[in-house]
């Protein structure tokens, strides 16, 4: 029975391994809980998870597994599929027509059949190593195990439709920089904005100045130290989220997961389209916490480097117009606040998901474009790379 | 089999999660890692684990230069060649020039110690890979002196993290965790029992409420938490502020007395000033 919970966890994403597996039966022999669920579940938690952004889907699997209550979805599959895995597939599987035109015939059940049938189809591409279904625990969607609800489609119909209501308004989740898969190759490119410097604490031998020293000092030791070198370079890096975007989630989530270990001084916004009055550092509560862009270029000095990431692909007129923003009014254009932001930070580039080669055929990336003075380049390495080489031209 | 448990103790509030977290380290000799927001007790714990299973206790606190090898030992050779300079006979057994390190000192104590590994996060990104095979076999090797060191009782281990850094799956493995939630108002209420026993209900009550108001301040950088209102009650009752003034509901006196204690920094102060700046406006 534990062997399964154990499995569960596993399917679930929550990264538990033989080792801990052990260690809890170890703990169980020692009686550590012994007759009591509550007990249980704390120690199961103490032993197997190990960061508290997997503490919600521990939670879930912890109930369905020892309630014994199984989702009639997955009853109806026969197999115990995990909700973020679902509702990853339900947003791959399912067009955005197809949810409008499932949400106009209003039924769920319909809703159910097409996803059931679109996961059957897609079990035998699994086992022809199709390879995004095993991603599940990576699922941009489930970044930091919030998944209120989740499809856990079944049970009773008031779940279904606040599910349905979950996934429309899934769109902006943080970015989960867990990816690790390729993205070696972009700390790589990340490496050539290197500026070293040495700060801090001396704690180096100086060889040659030893050397020196001790000679002066006819042959008595003098040792020298000098600090450790350092990356010193600074970077504030926009990432834009939501809308547009969803189909770049992979590759930013590479980017920012690279940038993250790379920069020592690396600062990070959200924004919506285009850069407006507002930035957000946490999408979950983004329209609590906001930042006004003014405060920002006053915290951060002009030794940042900025780096947008963006589709830069919209309307013409969320750029160009006040009140443009397809999501507020806002009394400035973006193409001041971008202005302003560059002002600010005269070292900046704009990396574009987008294939350059599609570029010209979209309005908007040529009126961004123009604005940035032909900053901008492609998220590929080879983009990377030429975008490094700008931001460290002096 | 019966070991000393860990419990709450009169000066310190232990949720049973948490009692749980420790006793499964505690009995099955495992590190155990700590996260939680600051001021959450994550440090007062060890010395809470040592005082209630009366062991000694050892505290390892990690900085940015901390090297893992400094927790083993260290090898003083500047000394060790400022002193064959100077013609010492000291210089020819190694054996004095190894500097041991908390580690070695856990390692070699008498009865079992608890070693509190403070603020691991602080390190560099490697710090807790070098230290894998100490943690799960307790012992290491002294290259200089050819020895080999074995923990002679497996101390209990605590490490905190205020999750500066994501630290390492091979790490993590070795370890048990636990996150220390923010307590809410109930435990609240027992931990202020704990610390200030003859605090007057109402006063409590109030300071309470003014204090998770503040928490659910959106835009705040750092929010208060449990070691800032400890300090802030500690400070009301210094001055002996009446209850009154605490009520936030009347628009004047919406700015809680010696807020300094509770917002640590000016842009928090800032942002919370123009917030009652507006309550009042509203008010009027």
């Amino acid at each position: 029975m534990l062997v399964r919970f154990f499995l569960m966890l596993r399917a679930a994403g929550v990264p538990v391994s033989l080792t801990e597996f052990l260690a809890l039966l170890e703990a169980l022999k020692a009686r550590l809980a012994a007759a009591d669920v509550g007990e249980f579940y704390f120690l199961a938690r103490t032993v197997l998870v190990k960061d508290e952004r997997h503490y919600d889907r521990y939670d879930r699997v912890f109930g369905a597994h020892f309630k014994g209550v199984e989702t009639a979805f997955q009853a109806a599959l026969g197999a115990t599929l995990p909700a973020e895995w679902l509702k990853r597939q339900a947003e791959l599987l399912l067009s955005p027509e197809e949810r409008a035109r499932i949400a106009a015939l209003g039924g769920l059940d319909a809703l159910m059949e097409a996803l059931k049938a679109r996961l059957a189809e897609q079990r035998d591409r699994h086992q022809g190593g199709n390879k995004w279904i095993g991603t599940a625990g990576r699922s941009p969607f489930g970044a930091y195990g919030h998944n209120p609800e989740g499809v856990r489609i079944g049970q009773d119909s008031g779940r279904e439709r606040s599910a349905v209501k979950v996934w429309e308004q899934r769109e902006f989740r943080n970015l989960d920089d867990g990816v690790e898969i390729g993205t070696r190759n972009i700390k790589l490119a990340l490496r050539r904005l290197r500026r070293f410097a040495r700060e801090g604490a001396a704690e180096e031998l100086d060889l040659g100045g030893t050397i020196d020293a001790t000679a002066r000092n006819a042959g008595w030791l003098d040792l020298k130290l000098v600090p450790e070198r350092h990356n010193a370079v600074k970077v504030l890096l926009f990432l834009d989220v939501g809308g547009s975007m969803d189909g770049h989630v992979r590759v930013c989530e590479e980017l920012f997961t690279a940038a993250r270990s790379e920069f020592k001084h690396l600062e990070y916004y959200y924004f919506h389209n285009f850069l407006y009055e507002t930035v957000w550092k946490d999408n979950r509560r983004r329209h609590a916490e906001r930042l006004s862009t003014l405060e920002l270029m006053r915290t951060y000095g002009p030794d940042y480097r900025a780096v947008f990431v963006g589709d830069a692909t919209m309307g013409p007129y969320e750029i160009a117009q006040p009140g443009g923003s397809i999501e507020h009014w806002n009394d400035e254009p973006g193409a001041v606040w971008l202005e302003r932001l560059r002002r600010a930070y005269p070292k900046h580039v704009w990396l574009n998901p987008e294939p350059e080669d599609r570029w010209d055929y979209v309005p908007s990336i040529g009126v961004a474009r123009g604005l940035l003075e032909g900053r901008m380049y492609p998220l590929t390495l080879g983009g990377i790379d030429r975008a490094m080489r700008a931001l460290n031209a002096r | 089999m019966t070991v000393t448990r860990f419990a709450s103790t009169d000066s310190y509030v232990a949720t049973p999660d948490l009692t749980m977290a420790v006793n499964a380290s505690v009995t099955l000799a495992r590190p155990l890692l700590i996260k939680g927001e600051p001021g959450t007790g994550k440090t007062q714990l060890a010395e809470e684990v040592a005082r209630s299973l009366g062991k000694p206790l050892l505290e390892w606190h990690i900085k940015s230069t901390t090297k893992a090898q400094q927790g083993l030992y260290e090898y003083d050779a500047v000394s060790r060649l400022r002193d064959s300079q100077l013609g010492d006979a000291r210089v020819k057994d190694i054996g004095n020039y190894i500097v041991k390190g908390r580690l070695w000192e856990a390692f070699s104590c008498d009865v079992q110690p608890v070693l509190l590994i403070d603020e691991i996060d602080k390190a560099d990104i490697e710090f807790p890979n070098d230290l894998l095979r100490e943690l799960d076999r307790m012992e290491f090797y002294v290259y200089e002196t050819r020895e080999l060191v074995k923990a002679r009782h497996r101390p209990i281990i605590l490490i905190t993290s205020n999750n500066e850094k994501e630290l390492p799956d091979a790490f993590l493995r070795r370890c048990f965790f636990h996150y220390i939630r923010f307590p809410d108002a109930e435990t609240m209420r027992r931990i202020i029992e704990v610390h200030y026993p003859r605090l007057k209900p109402e006063l409590l009550k109030e300071a309470l409420e003014s204090f998770y108001n503040l928490r659910e301040v959106p835009g705040l950088k750092k929010k208060p938490s449990t070691s800032e209102l400890l300090d802030w009650l500690k400070l009301l009752l210094a001055e002996d502020i009446p209850p009154e003034a605490l009520r936030s509901t009347d628009g004047k006196a919406a700015i809680p007395p010696l807020y300094g204690a509770l917002l640590k920094n000016e842009q928090d102060v800032h942002l919370f000033e123009q917030l009652v700046f507006m309550n009042r406006r509203n008010a009027r």
